[in-house]
């Protein structure tokens, strides 16, 4: 048995692919609820659909769902231009970093000020961690994927120690944390449980998407990816688009860090976040490398995080479903879109093919 | 197709009602720990505490609990439980204090305990068990034990509780071995199996020939069984993963803390409280004392005695600190703040 390539790619089914993959994840999901003895149908409705059935439990999915889509929408971005940023879960620490930088020196500065220099610093953040394995391939031909990937453990040891040490609150009793952020140094909130950041997320996305499909920048980035030679007979420059893409998907995995810190967190510490950074390659995955896309994925990526603790606290199935249900969906997701392009050949059918020619 | 959905919306109609009726008549109390209830520590024992109200209150009760609830992202997991008509929310780490803070100033009519913050609002209120308790019976049985007058001990994070923990096996081991010596390996983690391991053997190496752990995992047990050394477990007994090392353990026992507790929102007369019981209450006990000579075991259960009768307390007298300045009359507040350690422990304490 082995794989060959289809002459030609069907549209309608590049586009089919995601709602195939979540049905036959939802199938699954199904089959292992039904052998842990659960009712199936209850779980996938308290795991899909409940969730979507209250008002609180829907601005919690939209704030989920903002850092995933603003991550997600740069790294879909990056993916046409086949850079492979692993590291945005880094990125993001970077930007937090940075961003909790001016409340932990400045606790008492209060000024719509603090918010906009957190957010840019938050950015910059982002970028500069980004900027390292975008410099690493154009200079020296390293791996993005590796070098990215490793970056993320060492700023997340960096901030465990500035939390543990230097940045840790004063009055804090010695726990790794640092001073809580108050007034300015906080997101303002649209609704009880809705705060500015998901906002931006989404305007973010609409605008990467329309970069994407209608400006020469799009264009050179989609080309870039397709084939260097023909991006290099256009007059584009392949290094000038691996840093562009990289920066971009950096600065916004850093302001997805900014918002997570100044909004659900609240403050610096060890963690700060559940795995965003990879769970935003699923999700710029299912979204079809499209920012557009990246929202619904994200969505349906948060909803998979919001109704895994569902399951979890109503039918006391085990935290990680959650991780199961995500990792099975984007086995599904990719075995689709390389069906889309290779089919299934075996030996035998092969034999009778050339037999009959 | 048609059919698939008419089940399922018959499927959820009925899990609505049943949840509305379990609502309707029994108490909901709600758990939420920050490891999984398997790690047989510190999770474990508070999961032992929701079985012991389930059997205690029977049907007056609905119980439900989350466990490897990371705490960045926990302020959605107690909104969940307030939202779903838990009335009683326990959260069992530290870092779940901001969260719960919040949480709890958005619904006053739900009531909220803490483990190991300090924190308190109205209708949020803390409980802490005075674990450094054990540790001075832990101290002596140590003393007693080690050929070479050295222990090893893991350590998570330089918080209070683990600076007052180290400080009370010492005071406690210097009773009875004045020159006792205890080295330090801190793991910046709770549980990491493999990571403690790694601290333990470091320690072994190094001279110490008795471990002991402020962390949750069993590794270190096991890694002095392997090597023909002794331990203490952690949280609860965890002599099944280590039946020749372990000498005894310092077992948190939740069960009556929660079932008071449950009583008293039950009563309608719960308050917030900063509860910090120990071995007089039955919260801080002694697993039992395996591969230990008669003498210790009378001396351990003595102390043991003493501490639960009010006799001895572990931090009275006159205490050295590690400077060489003199402190009396340690009181519950030094001990919840403490941030300095008594002569002898050769460390410093992360600034």
């Amino acid at each position: 048995m082995r794989l060959e390539k289809r002459p030609e790619r069907s549209a309608a089914m590049a586009l089919a692919s995601p709602f195939i993959a979540l049905a036959l994840t939802i199938v699954t999901a199904a089959i292992i609820f039904a052998l842990r003895g659960n009712n199936p149908l209850a779980a996938l409705y308290v795991y899909f659909i409940e969730p979507l059935t209250a008002l609180w439990s829907v601005e919690q999915l939209l704030v989920k769902a903002s850092p995933l889509i603003l991550i997600g929408a740069g790294l879909s971005v990056c993916y046409r231009a086949n850079v492979w940023n692993i590291g945005a879960e880094g990125q993001l620490t970077a930007g937090a970093i940075l961003a909790g930088a001016v409340p932990v020196f400045f606790p008492a500065w209060q000024s719509p000020l603090v918010l906009l220099v957190m957010v840019a610093l938050g950015v910059l953040g982002g970028m500069m961690w980004a900027a390292i394995p975008a410099f690493l391939r154009n200079r020296f031909s390293a791996n993005e994927i590796l070098t990215s990937l490793m970056l993320v453990y060492v700023v997340q040891l960096l901030l465990d120690y500035l939390v543990r040490g230097p940045w840790r609150d004063p009055q804090g009793f010695n726990f790794p944390k640092s001073v809580t952020f108050e007034g300015w140094q906080l997101l303002p909130y649209l609704t009880s449980g809705i705060h500015l950041g998901v906002l931006i997320a989404f305007i973010v996305a609409l605008v990467l998407g329309y970069v994407v499909s209608r400006t020469l920048k799009g264009y050179e980035i989609t080309v870039t990816g397709l084939s260097t030679r023909a991006a290099r007979f256009s007059g584009f420059s392949e290094k000038r688009t691996v840093m562009f893409c990289m920066l971009l998907s950096g600065g916004l995995a850093g302001l997805a860090g900014a918002f997570e810190i100044s909004s659900v967190v609240g403050q610096l510490q060890p963690q700060i976040s559940p795995g965003y950074g990879f769970a935003a390659i699923i999700v710029a995955f299912l979204g079809r490398l499209n920012p557009v896309g990246v929202i619904f994925a994200g969505l349906l990526l948060a909803l998979s995080y919001i109704g895994g603790e569902a399951v979890q606290t109503a039918l006391q199935i085990p935290d990680k479903i959650t991780r199961v249900i995500q990792g099975i969906l984007l086995f599904y997701i990719l075995a689709c879109d390389t069906l889309i392009t290779y089919r299934i050949v075996s030996p035998a059918s092969r034999a009778a093919a050339a037999a009959g020619a | 197709m048609k059919k698939l959905l008419m089940a399922a919306a018959t499927a959820a109609l009925m899990l609505g009602a049943a949840s509305a009726s379990a609502s309707a008549e029994a108490l909901k109390v709600c758990w939420v720990y920050v490891g999984p209830i398997g790690d047989f520590g510190w999770s474990y024992q508070h999961h032992q505490g929701l079985l012991a109200v389930q059997k205690e209150f029977g049907d007056k009760v609905e119980t439900a609990y989350a466990e490897n609830v990371a705490e960045a992202d926990s302020e959605k997991t107690f909104e969940r439980f307030a939202r779903e008509g838990c009335k009683m929310i326990y959260g069992t780490s530290f870092g779940f204090m901001e969260p719960m803070l919040k949480v709890a100033k958005k619904f006053p009519d739900v009531k909220f305990e803490h483990a190991t913050g300090y924190k308190t609002a109205d209708n949020l209120g803390t409980y802490n068990a005075k674990f450094h308790e054990g540790r001075y019976v832990i101290g002596q049985i140590a003393a007693k034990v080690s050929k070479t007058g050295t222990a090893g001990y893991i350590v998570s994070f330089p918080i209070p509780e683990v600076v007052a923990g180290i400080n009370a096996f010492m005071l406690g081991a210097q009773s009875v071995n004045p020159d006792f010596k205890v080295k330090i390996v801190w793991a910046n983690t709770w549980f990491d199996p493999a990571k403690e391991a790694d601290a333990a053997k470091v320690l072994l190496s190094q001279g110490a020939d008795i471990l002991v752990q402020h962390t949750d995992s069993t590794a270190p047990l096991q890694v002095a069984q392997e090597q023909g050394k002794f331990g203490f477990g952690q949280a609860s007994d965890q002599s099944k993963f280590a039946p020749k090392a372990q000498l005894t353990a310092i077992v948190d026992n939740w069960a009556p803390h929660y079932v008071r507790s449950v009583q008293a929102v039950l009563d309608g007369s719960w308050k917030p409280a900063q509860v910090w019981d120990g071995m007089a209450e039955g919260t801080v006990s002694m697993a039992p004392y395996t591969n230990l000579p008669e003498d210790v075991v009378a001396m351990a259960t003595k102390t043991a005695a003493d501490i639960a009768s009010g006799k001895l307390n572990p931090f009275g007298g006159k205490i050295t600190k590690q400077d060489g300045s003199v402190v009396e009359n340690v009181d519950d507040g030094m001990i919840l703040g403490m941030n300095w350690y008594v002569k002898g422990v050769d460390d410093k304490l992360p600034q």
